[in-house]
């Protein structure tokens, strides 16, 4: 790892600053993805800013079918949420198989969704939850939040405060995990309203996280796995590494899908 | 220079290290505490877990100065007045371990595991909670072996006190 001066903020404002007078600063959350790179000298931030310790991050608050919860809140605390877990399961299920316990101890939904991974999981969950992302200076729903690989709306010096979502009629998330990173190989959030269901697909896209719509409208005509027997997805625009082929994918996300409106439809 | 304060073991201890200093490197060469073990040194295998005010964490995925203020539990910790840990115990009478280096990894995770499951622990959940700890000598029959009569033992003490 390159040198760096270590801060520690105890309020948003103070990050903020704390951001502002660095070179080349950079927040750190949990840091179970920023250490990592950092000691692959892939990222050399000059200042690292610690948000773990800031009150106004933390918590989970469920207020009937409203979900607020902070952006330091670890995998762990959603996983485990009681609340959060009586209206929508899904999403502690989501939070419970990211990584092994001791990341899950660390991470947070916060750092997760400012880094974007294509393979994260969260990502998925915000979108097709519909969530609105609030930062340190505005709100942004998942749609305008999440713009490719590794790419989000914030701007340098803007920090992921909380998210929040109002819990869907039923909800849904199956991965098939990279056996050696537990990151999704294919990852499919499904999320059932009586508006119309919301499919978002991770470790597929080439441009990170994305809403498959062909899959949306036939779950919205019939919510039920059936539905999506026959149908398959074009390969364009998906990714080919050493673990999965484009068309492999594009299997998967079907196979995924199916699963998880079977995990929605509760079990 | 970063200047870090922290519990180990119960014992205040601090001290000046580059920022960049991992948890790990702060244990193991400023405080001398080698059971905490680097393996992959890629967040992978979990031989480097240590408790920070009492969750299991990978210490070389966290700086140091991220650690000051908190309450460290390293391998060396878990031993009262002589006697082994109940996990410690287990591990030794199952022969929980072939080679040794990811042991106590293993340990500090199990004491961990067994803390969140106070009702008790079944095979499928220890192989499944065990995901982010690697033996590279594949043993783990008798890790899980050792995890489920530690965690029977610990509960069975819980209910008779």
């Amino acid at each position: 790892m390159y040198q760096t001066t270590y801060h520690r903020a105890s309020s948003v404002a103070e990050a903020v600053n704390l951001l502002s007078e660095a070179a080349d600063g950079k927040f750190v959350s949990g840091g179970q993805t920023l250490i990592p790179t950092m000691k692959q000298r892939l990222a050399a931030p000059s200042d690292l800013i610690d948000l773990r310790h800031i009150p106004e991050l933390k918590g989970i608050n469920v207020d009937g079918r409203d979900v607020r919860i902070g952006a330091g809140a670890t995998h762990a605390e959603v996983a485990g949420h009681e609340g959060l877990a009586a209206i929508c399961p899904a999403i502690c299920h989501l939070a419970g198989h990211i990584g092994d316990p001791h990341v899950r101890h660390m991470g947070t939904i916060g750092g997760s969704i400012a880094n974007n991974d294509p393979a994260a999981d969260y990502p998925a969950a915000m979108l097709a939850l519909n969530a609105m992302i609030h930062t340190s200076k505005r709100a942004l729903s998942a749609d305008e939040f999440f713009t490719g690989l590794f790419g989000t709306a914030l701007e340098e010096d803007e920090i992921v405060t909380a998210v929040s979502f109002t819990a869907p009629d039923k909800a849904g998330y199956a991965k098939f995990p990279n056996p050696a990173s537990r990151y999704a190989l294919t990852g499919v959030f499904v999320a059932k309203r009586p508006e119309g269901v919301r499919v978002a697909v991770t470790g597929a896209g080439e441009d990170g996280v994305f809403r498959a719509t062909g899959l949306e409208e036939a779950l919205s005509n019939s919510f039920d796995p059936s539905a999506l027997d026959g149908i398959t997805l074009p390969a364009e625009g998906l990714m080919s590494d050493i673990h999965a082929s484009a068309e492999y994918r594009a299997n998967l996300i079907v196979v995924m899908a199916k699963r998880a409106v079977q995990a929605a439809m509760g079990g | 220079m970063a200047e870090v304060s922290m519990t180990v073991n119960g014992r205040k201890v601090s001290g000046m290290v580059e920022d960049r200093t991992l948890l790990v490197q702060f244990l193991r060469e400023d405080q001398g505490l080698t059971g905490t073990h680097v393996g992959c040194d890629t967040s992978q295998c979990g031989a480097c877990v240590v408790h920070m005010d009492g969750k299991a964490v990978k210490s070389c995925t966290m700086l140091a100065a991220q650690a000051s203020g908190s309450d460290i539990l390293t391998i060396e910790g878990l031993a009262r007045e002589g006697q082994l840990h109940p996990v410690q115990a287990a591990f030794k009478q199952h022969h929980g371990l072939q080679c040794g280096f990811c042991t106590p990894g293993m340990i500090m995770a199990a004491v961990d595991m067994i803390r969140r499951y106070p009702g008790g622990l079944d095979e499928k959940t220890v192989r499944a909670e065990l995901e982010g700890n690697i033996c590279r000598c594949t043993g783990y029959h008798n890790i899980v072996k050792a995890i489920l009569a530690a965690s029977q033992e610990m509960s069975g003490k819980a209910q008779a006190a």
